[in-house]
């Protein structure tokens, strides 16, 4: 699938502001004043510079407003409903909370609950996907409520970030290993595609275009594969131990946690540019491609 | 709206025979002219004349090649493939805003293009690769079963049917109501052994495609054309074993 560079930084960002925002609702971060709106704002900027992101994408951006109609069917209608709701539930409850000098307890858990239910959206998109069958798995939804929980935790400088890590570790390996395997054993192949293989052996004899197309570009996307396995690994240490060896040793401070920040998002980037680069559509079967 | 129906009251569709099918391109290009010229979005192209043309196609033709087990002569199928109009579309259910949707009365699978945001959420739930989104015009573009042609009475009756199906030369292509036992391409397809694509994706094709027919199926002389067995009696045999004698 192509890696299109908005939908990876709308994924990496908009999951860390509603990671952050889970923590500040739960009230994990015992700050006020100004340090509150500080975390509050970061909270809601990256959230929103995320949202505003994933419209670059868009053929059509000024009919957006269109796609909060769908909620009853479709996961990115219910991700947006969810993300603007979270987004008006925090900024009530940063507002309390700033001007107020009072956290919410209700407020603040419903907001966490709003945020959780929004990037559990997010993952659906690319979970319910059959036709890919690397993300068709319940590890995807899992890895996305983990990464932003961890890079939430992380932002707020919670020690307990830690733990948060070490899970998404786990994870992450878990679905990188069952990862490789599911797209064979999906089923699909060029037999079951054309229908021929009761005739016997098949193999593409000539494309149906001699250039490129939409199809090709978009999901049939092999640039960088070759290195898949590198990247893998240098997104994961980034991501994972580094940020684990910096809590471990120093505990806190701003520094440790800038350096753990820095060093976990490089990683994530890398990871999420890689869950698409090497997730595989079953219309490459068509082109010849399994 | 994006949700399915429970059912339709037709189920207008294709059925397409890789028997007759001689890859001849035909329906590709019918296909885009009658559809850059009729509703919505023209099927743009990006760079037509120079080095690197790319466009937006709602028929494309695959050629495949068959190696049978028994090592006879390997085959050619030449495989059109566009929208199979599915029963359960999943391109329908994932669309954020109603775009995309399937109708009640005849089930034809469309989007209505000022609605669509062109996110591509569509195309890649559709295993079959039947959508593409146009370049210039940023919206989603797939088969309509020329839904402007095939209600139109202001064309002649013989031209109301897809431009694919009308233009093929071969009559590889045909047209009509798969939901009737009684129609011309149901009868079709059972007589001919019609099969889905993809059956594992789960996405019940109302499009069906016939087999390839065997050479016993089609080629009366094929009986007569068999190479001579070894222990030929009369004056081939005569002949074979003096032959071998030099």
């Amino acid at each position: 699938m192509h890696p299109a560079p908005s939908i990876i930084t709308f994924t990496v960002l908009s999951g860390l502001g509603f990671g952050l925002m889970v923590w500040l609702g739960l009230g994990a971060v015992d700050v006020e004043g100004w340090i509150a709106a500080t975390f509050c704002l970061m909270a809601l900027g990256l959230a929103g510079g995320g949202l505003l992101s994933s419209l670059f994408h868009l053929g059509h951006p000024e009919r957006a407003p269109k796609a909060l109609t769908q909620w009853r069917s479709s996961w990115l209608s219910r991700e947006g409903i969810l993300a603007i709701v979270t987004m008006l539930l925090f900024t009530l409850f940063s507002l309390i909370w700033v001007f107020g000098g009072v956290r919410s307890g209700p407020l603040g858990a419903l907001a966490a609950l709003a945020a959780l239910a929004t990037v559990f959206s997010t993952a659906m998109i690319y979970t319910q996907m059959k036709t890919v069958p690397r993300w068709h798995s319940p590890l995807t939804p899992v890895v996305f409520l983990l990464a932003s929980l961890s890079g939430g935790a992380l932002l707020a400088g919670m020690t307990a970030s830690f733990w948060i890590i070490l899970s998404l570790g786990v994870v992450l390996i878990l679905d990188s290993v069952q990862g490789e395997g599911r797209f064979s054993r999906a089923n699909g192949n060029i037999a079951t595609a054309t229908g021929l293989g009761k005739f016997g052996r098949l193999r593409q004899l000539a494309p149906p275009h001699t250039g490129q197309n939409y199809l090709l570009k978009e999901m049939v996307y092999v640039i960088g594969r070759k290195h898949a396995h590198k990247i893998n690994i240098i997104g994961m240490t980034l991501a994972i131990p580094v940020p684990l060896f910096l809590i471990g040793v120093f505990h806190n401070g701003h520094t440790t946690f800038g350096l753990a920040v820095v060093s976990h998002i490089t990683g994530m980037v890398l990871l999420r540019w890689l869950f698409f680069a090497r997730a595989e559509h079953v219309v490459g079967i068509y082109y010849g491609k399994h | 709206m994006t949700s399915l129906p429970q059912s339709t009251e037709k189920s207008l569709g294709l059925v397409i025979d890789l028997d007759t099918c001689v890859g001849c391109h035909a329906c590709v290009t019918a296909c885009k002219e009658w559809n850059t010229n009729g509703y919505g979005a023209p099927l743009s192209d990006q760079d037509p004349y120079g080095a690197d043309p790319v466009g937006t196609f709602l028929n494309r033709v695959h050629s495949y090649e068959y190696v049978p087990e028994d090592g006879s002569a390997p085959g050619v199928v030449h495989f059109p493939k566009s929208c199979l109009h599915c029963a359960d579309a999943p391109c329908v259910t994932v669309c954020p805003t109603g775009a995309s949707l399937k109708r009640e009365e005849d089930g034809i699978v469309l989007v209505n293009e000022d609605d669509c945001i062109g996110c591509g959420l569509c195309a890649w739930a559709c295993p079959y690769g039947a959508r593409e989104l146009d370049a210039s015009a940023g919206v989603m573009k797939k088969c309509t079963l020329c839904v402007d042609r095939i209600y139109n009475v202001n064309l002649p009756e013989e031209d109301r049917q897809p431009a694919c199906v009308r233009t093929c030369p071969a009559g590889a292509r045909h047209f009509g109501d798969l939901s009737d036992p009684e129609s011309d391409v149901s009868k079709l397809v059972t007589a001919r052994g019609g099969f889905d694509l993809m059956p594992e994706q789960e996405t019940r094709p109302v499009n069906k495609y016939l087999p390839p027919r065997t050479r016993e199926e089609t080629d009366i002389l094929a009986p007569l054309l068999d190479p001579v067995p070894e222990a030929q009696g009369g004056f081939l045999g005569w002949l074979d074993r003096t032959l071998s004698k030099i």
